[in-house]
């Protein structure tokens, strides 16, 4: 692990990140006291709980330096489909067995991706740009396309599950949905597979170097596989959890969102080369970029004023420390 | 410094730590032995029946050129490739092949060229990898990872900070973690693929100490190197291939560089040349009063057609910037080149390609070719307009240009359209020379013409020289590689801190004389 030198810690992507989100967070408290409230809070927390999920998904799949897009399309094909079986079949199902189909699909989906990228040796950018649009056509084709708001009751009534919920002194009104918690784990989960686990280090070492990892023997096959269908899991969990609180199952939805999430893992330091990407980095690109698209509106900046902003934040959040690194480089040699 | 060309030579002993240590014939020593090795590619034959031999506590030399079939060798006997016939003994036990998991398991490390590390992960972790991945470990143990890695390093008596990424670390100590790698797998045989390329004259001495304390402790070495001079040093025996065939094996203090030379080759590479008489020759290049801050100062010489010109000095003397700058890579400050008596505008690599000054970089890899593409792109680009026809590209004579030269710079190649990383250090150096010569230069600026390719190539690479300069291109030689300006050059320009210190003719001076004085 790096050592955490002064020096260190003001060139980390990290950091400049917290350093972007505090600013942020000031300037609005300061256009509008009532933005640094609970409800503010919760409210973020509750936008960042899909894009959360999916971005550390994103994010394994950059340590292990591959990249996918395709896993918005997956994660909509899960719920959508998901959810047209469990009315089909079984309306009442209890909302785990919901969520275990979702993931479930999800997963071979991303075997799918993994067939191509492990087997067939193509590139991870080419295999899942195609299955990006086969998933997503094929839903649209053969499975509906016309949007569910009559949800299964368990799904709505996991919207409903709160951790905690009140209203504030000054009267309004907050929740913490338990699907932050599905994050938390996630994040849990993934920080166990990554650093405790010799697979997860197996990724590391791959994303690194990936003719290393075969020479000392690591199953490289077998990891990218494994991370594929990882991608794929997860995709299936935040496509349920994106239909239960949306309370509806849209078949539309969620495509599109894939480069945002992809812009939020980098912003937070993942390298697209491979080998490179922390969970915390991850966590505060996604908040970032949360912030961005919830609450621009606070300082005063025009909602379509959010894209250029977002590319804003990402060619300054990466290209200055790329161009940090570059000088070093120069003045050492 | 990179270097792309690959070299065998293979030396080892090892443990005697698993109990069959009852030493009563010589034979029992032996850790591995290859008898009879066949691999085919397709239709060509890389190796045809080679027997290799590696001993517990020995240092063998495994030496070959490029195509000779070492790399083949030693990627069968570390389970890379499966020979196609032939037998394999571990310990005496035989197999037909071996995976790599298996090789790794009976002890065969390798460290290859590039050294093969993560430069994501820590130093620790780099160490203890494969140690782990062989315990069949699922949970990552980072204290017995530090442990590992301590121990390892401890074993060779170094101090590398274990937390520290190996992308932060210098070369010379990513190659001693690369073999704190293989300690710390219980290696009995490590292989080392061009060990002394990257480093400098130091650092190779104190990896050679580490060497010997390998081989103290039992643990076999075999060393795939360009300088035979260091691998003999170090070697207890001789191993040479020559086209996939055994060669010569001995005792190592029974070969020199120029026996070995010749194994390797099947030839004497001739040493000496004939000098040139270029008295009466137009004077071609002239640089005047050339300078530039922090880099060189108060350059000046003339160079004659038909001339080859040395430039030498140790690194930092300001020799690289100093060939650039003929070329325009590098901008000067001060002074004039002028080529014919015309005057070169300084620092435009366009305007001195179009005054006729060609240049080939040290590191081809990076600064000269396009690895990926074809030898036929890679010959032709910049000049495609030569092969103009009416506005479209007259494919035709590109391609007798390629071949043409393929031909007269003896390319080893499969043909015009293989990829440039396909082929063997010397054969990508010849590339890169057919590229500018196709220019008809009047004055060529060589850098480390020979960096990288193996003793055969690098003889045919001063033959071209001396054909060129023949056929009255001007050429300058930018080398520390000490015989082969002796070999190529009439006159070498020693510089020290940025200035020629002084000018060594021709027959002057000795190697080790010439050593000396640039040690000074």
């Amino acid at each position: 692990m790096n050592r955490l030198s002064l020096k260190n810690l003001a060139t980390r992507n990290e950091t400049l990140v917290a350093v972007v989100i505090v600013a942020f967070c000031l300037l609005a408290t300061f256009s509008d006291p009532l933005f640094l409230s609970v409800t503010t809070l919760t409210d973020l927390m509750r936008a960042s709980v899909v894009i959360g999920i999916l971005a550390v998904a994103a994010m394994m799949v950059l340590i292990s330096g591959g990249i996918d897009v395709s896993f918005t399309a997956i994660a909509v094909f899960a719920m959508y489909s998901t959810t047209v079986l469990t009315l089909a079949v079984m309306p009442d199902m209890p909302w785990y067995f919901i969520f275990a189909i979702s993931i479930g699909i999800g997963a071979c989906l991303g075997a799918i991706n993994g067939f191509f990228v492990v087997i067939c040796r193509l590139p991870t950018l080419i295999v899942t740009l195609g299955t990006l649009s086969v998933f997503r056509g094929f839903l649209l084709t053969f499975i509906g396309s016309q949007r569910i708001s009559a949800l299964p009751p368990e799904m709505r009534g996991f919207s409903r599950m709160m951790i905690a919920r009140g209203t504030t002194e000054a009267g309004s009104f907050y929740a913490i949905p338990w699907a932050v918690a599905a994050l938390a784990i996630v994040v849990l989960l993934t920080l166990f597979i990554l650093h405790k686990t010799m697979l997860g280090r197996s990724i590391f070492a791959i994303g690194g170097s990936l003719e290393s990892a075969r020479r000392i023997g690591i199953n490289v096959r077998g990891a990218q596989f494994f991370v594929y269908c990882y991608v794929g899991a997860l995709a299936g969990l935040a496509g349920i959890i994106h239909g239960a609180m949306g309370r509806m199952a849209d078949p539309f939805s969620l495509v599109g969102l894939e480069l945002s999430v992809i812009a939020a893992v980098v912003l937070g330091g993942a390298r697209l080369i491979g080998g490179y990407g922390t969970l915390t980095g991850t966590l505060l690109g996604v908040s970032l970029i949360v912030l961005v698209e919830n609450s621009l509106i606070v300082v005063g900046i025009p909602s379509t004023w959010q894209f250029v902003t977002i590319g804003l934040l990402i060619l300054l959040g990466t290209g200055l420390p790329a161009w940090q690194a570059k000088r070093a480089a120069a003045k050492s040699a | 410094m990179k270097l792309w060309g690959r070299q065998a030579l293979a030396a080892a002993p090892d443990f005697v730590f698993l109990g069959k240590c009852t030493m009563s014939k010589d034979d029992d020593d032996t850790f591995i032995e290859l008898k009879g090795i066949v691999k085919q590619y397709g239709g060509v034959t890389a190796l045809d029946g080679v027997d290799f031999r590696v001993k517990t506590g020995k240092a063998i030399c495994l030496a070959g050129e490029n195509g000779s079939g070492k790399s083949t060798l030693i990627k069968i006997l570390v389970g890379v490739e499966q020979p196609t016939s032939g037998q394999i003994f571990v310990d005496g036990k035989p197999y037909s092949h071996v995976n790599p998991r298996q090789a790794a398991a009976s002890g065969i490390s390798v460290i290859f060229q590039d050294f093969s590390l993560f430069s994501n992960l820590t130093v620790a972790e780099n160490i203890a990898f494969a140690t782990q991945l062989s315990g069949k470990k699922r949970l990552f143990d980072r204290g017995a990872t530090r442990r590992i890695a301590q121990e390892a390093l401890d074993r060779i008596g170094v101090d590398i900070d274990l937390d520290a990424r190996v992308e932060t670390i210098p070369v010379a100590h990513k190659q001693l973690v690369a073999i704190c790698r293989g300690l710390a797998s219980n290696a009995r045989l490590i292989i080392m693929d061009e060990p002394t390329t990257a480093l400098t004259g130091r650092e190779v001495q104190a990896l050679l100490g580490i060497i010997r304390k390998l081989k103290d402790s039992g643990i076999a070495v075999v060393f795939v190197s360009h300088k035979l001079a260091e691998v003999l040093e170090v070697c207890e025996e001789v191993f040479a291939l020559r086209n996939g065939r055994n060669v010569a094996e001995g005792p190592a203090r029974d070969f020199n560089a120029a026996s070995l030379t010749r194994h390797m080759t099947g030839r004497d590479v001739p040493e000496a040349k004939p000098p040139l008489n270029i008295d009466q020759a137009e004077t071609l290049l002239v640089v005047n009063q050339l300078g530039k801050e922090g880099a060189f100062e108060d350059i000046n010489f003339e160079l004659k057609a038909g001339e080859v010109l040395g430039i030498s000095g140790v690194l930092g003397s300001g020799r690289t910037s100093l060939a650039k700058a003929l070329f325009g890579l590098v901008a000067p400050s001060k002074g004039s080149i002028t080529l014919s008596g015309k005057n070169i505008p300084l620092g435009n690599p366009i305007a001195a390609t179009q005054a006729g000054i060609g240049y080939v970089p040290e590191d081809r890899l990076t600064e000269g070719l396009f690895l990926t593409q074809s030898i036929i792109r890679n010959v032709a680009v910049g000049r495609f307009d030569h092969h103009r026809s009416g506005g479209f590209l007259n494919l035709t004579s590109l391609v007798d240009e390629a071949r043409g030269w393929i031909e007269r710079l003896r390319i080893k190649a499969p043909d015009y359209d293989a990829e440039v990383k396909s082929l063997s250090g010397g054969n990508q150096q010849r590339v890169a020379l057919a590229r500018w010569l196709s220019q008809t230069p009047r004055v060529l600026v060589l850098n480390g013409p020979s960096v990288g390719v193996d003793v055969g190539s690098k003889a045919d690479i001063h033959a071209i020289i001396r054909e060129l300069a023949d056929s009255g291109i001007g050429i300058v030689v930018i080398s520390d590689d000490l015989p082969e300006l002796l070999t190529t050059c009439g006159r070498i320009l020693m510089m020290k801190d940025g200035r020629i210190d002084s000018i060594v003719m021709a027959g002057e001076m000795d190697e080790i004389e010439l050593a000396a004085k640039l040690a000074s």
